[in-house]
C-alpha cells in the first residue's frame, strides 16, 4: 500500500455537519477554517467545489496556469495576511515539489492543500495511477502531514482542525480527497 | 549597465514600497546596496517572484515592487498571463534581463530571441516599460505609474562580490510580515 507516514489520526468528535454532498462539505469546512484566499487548477472531482468558492464574495480566488505559480501566490497571501489554500489535482503536487521545500518549508509558511486524489480505487484511467501511487510517497517526503478523509461529514470535521495545524507548525497540510470521496 | 547598477537606481527610488526580490545574486546586491525589513529575499523556489509579488499585493494596498530576472520568467512563463488576469493595481514587476543565468555562471538563457516586453504588450500588460542596454532609466517616473507596470531592463551579464545575506529565512519572513501589518 501507499506511504502513510506523516498521516493523521483526526480526534474531532462525530458530533455535527452531517453532509451528504461532498463537495458541500468540503466548502463548508473551508469556511469554518477561516479560509479566504484560495488558488486553483482544476480536476473534474473539484468542478462544484470550485464553482462554489468563485461565487463566494469573502473568498478571494485566483485561478492558476500551475500549480507551482498557485504556491507562490499562497505564500504571497499569506504574509500579507490571508489564509491560503489551493484546491488542485494530486499531479498538482508533483508539479510543486521545490516551491514546497524551498518556500514553504524554508520561510515556515501554512497552506491548506485540497487535493483530488486521482489513481486511486475506482479509477477509470490507468494513466492517473502512477502520480495517484507516487503521491503520498511525495508528501512524506516532504515530511508533509495530510489527512485522508473518506466521507463528507469526516472532511467537514478534520479541515478545520488540520487548518489549526498548518498554522501552527508554520508549514503546509495535505487534504487527499479519493475518488470514492466524491 | 550592470546589473547592480540598475538596482541601485531603482533601491535609492524606493520609499515604503514592499519588494519581492528574486533568487541568487540579485538578492544579495540588493541586500549588500541597502537593507530594509520592506524587503522580501527568495533563497529558493526560483521562477516565483512575480507569484509572490502578486499574493502580496493582492492582500493589502501597499504598492508591491517584484525584482525578476529573465531566466526566472522563463521558467514560471505563466505567471504573466495570471498577473495581467488578475490586474493588481499596486504592483510593479521589474525584469532585470542579462540574458543569461547569471547566478550559476551565466549560461545563456533564449531571451535574447524575443523582446518581453513586446510579449507584456501582447498578453495584455498597458502599461509596459522597455529599456536598452544604454537608456537612461528614471524609476520615480515607473513607481509613481498608475497601475499595474511591466518594466523590461535589459542589463549586462555579472555579478557583483557581494556577500551572501547573513539572515535566517524565517527571520526575512517575520519582518517582512510586521512590516506589512504596519
Amino acid at each position: 500500500m501507499f506511504g502513510v507516514k506523516n498521516i493523521i489520526q483526526p480526534t474531532y468528535k462525530q458530533n455535527e455537519g452531517v453532509f451528504l454532498d461532498s463537495s458541500q462539505a468540503v466548502y463548508e469546512a473551508i469556511k469554518k477554517a477561516g479560509i479566504n484566499f484560495i488558488v486553483s487548477l482544476p480536476c473534474v472531482n473539484l468542478g462544484r467545489l470550485m464553482e462554489m468558492v468563485e461565487e463566494d464574495p469573502t473568498i478571494t480566488h485566483v485561478p492558476v496556469t500551475r500549480e507551482e505559480e498557485g504556491f507562490g501566490i499562497c505564500a504571497g497571501a499569506f504574509m500579507g495576511g490571508k489564509r491560503p489554500g489551493i484546491l488542485m489535482q494530486n499531479s498538482g503536487l508533483g508539479n510543486s515539489v521545490n516551491a514546497l521545500a524551498s518556500l514553504f518549508e524554508l520561510y515556515k509558511i501554512p497552506v491548506l492543500m485540497i487535493m483530488s486524489h486521482r489513481g486511486t480505487e475506482g479509477e477509470f484511467m490507468g494513466a492517473q495511477v502512477p502520480m495517484g501511487k507516487a503521491t503520498p510517497l511525495v508528501l512524506d517526503a516532504l515530511k508533509i502531514k495530510y489527512f485522508n478523509p473518506k466521507k463528507p461529514e469526516d472532511a467537514f470535521n478534520i479541515i478545520p482542525e488540520a487548518w489549526q495545524t498548518a498554522e501552527a507548525d508554520g508549514a503546509p497540510i495535505g487534504i487527499l480527497l479519493d475518488i470514492k470521496f466524491w | 549597465m550592470k546589473r547592480i547598477e540598475a538596482i541601485e537606481k531603482l533601491s535609492s527610488s524606493l520609499t515604503d514600497e514592499l519588494v519581492i526580490c528574486n533568487i541568487g545574486f540579485p538578492s544579495r546586491e540588493l541586500h549588500h546596496l541597502k537593507d530594509s525589513p520592506n524587503q522580501f529575499y527568495m533563497m529558493g523556489s526560483m521562477g516565483l517572484a512575480s507569484s509572490i509579488g502578486l499574493g502580496v499585493a493582492m492582500s493589502t494596498t501597499k504598492r508591491v515592487v517584484v525584482i525578476d530576472g529573465d531566466g526566472s520568467v522563463l521558467m514560471n512563463m505563466g505567471s504573466m498571463v495570471t498577473v495581467c488576469n488578475q490586474n493588481p493595481k499596486n504592483l510593479v514587476w521589474i525584469v532585470l534581463d542579462n540574458e543569461c543565468y547569471g547566478s550559476t555562471g551565466s549560461q545563456c538563457t533564449y531571451a535574447s530571441s524575443f523582446q518581453l516586453g513586446d510579449l507584456a504588450k501582447s498578453i495584455g500588460f498597458i502599461n509596459v516599460f522597455s529599456f536598452d542596454l544604454n537608456s537612461e532609466i528614471d524609476f520615480s517616473e515607473v513607481l509613481s505609474s498608475e497601475g499595474l507596470v511591466f518594466v523590461h531592463i535589459k542589463v549586462e551579464p555579472g555579478n557583483a562580490d557581494v556577500p551572501v545575506i547573513p539572515m535566517e529565512p524565517e527571520e526575512i519572513r517575520d519582518r517582512f510580515i510586521k512590516t506589512i501589518k504596519e
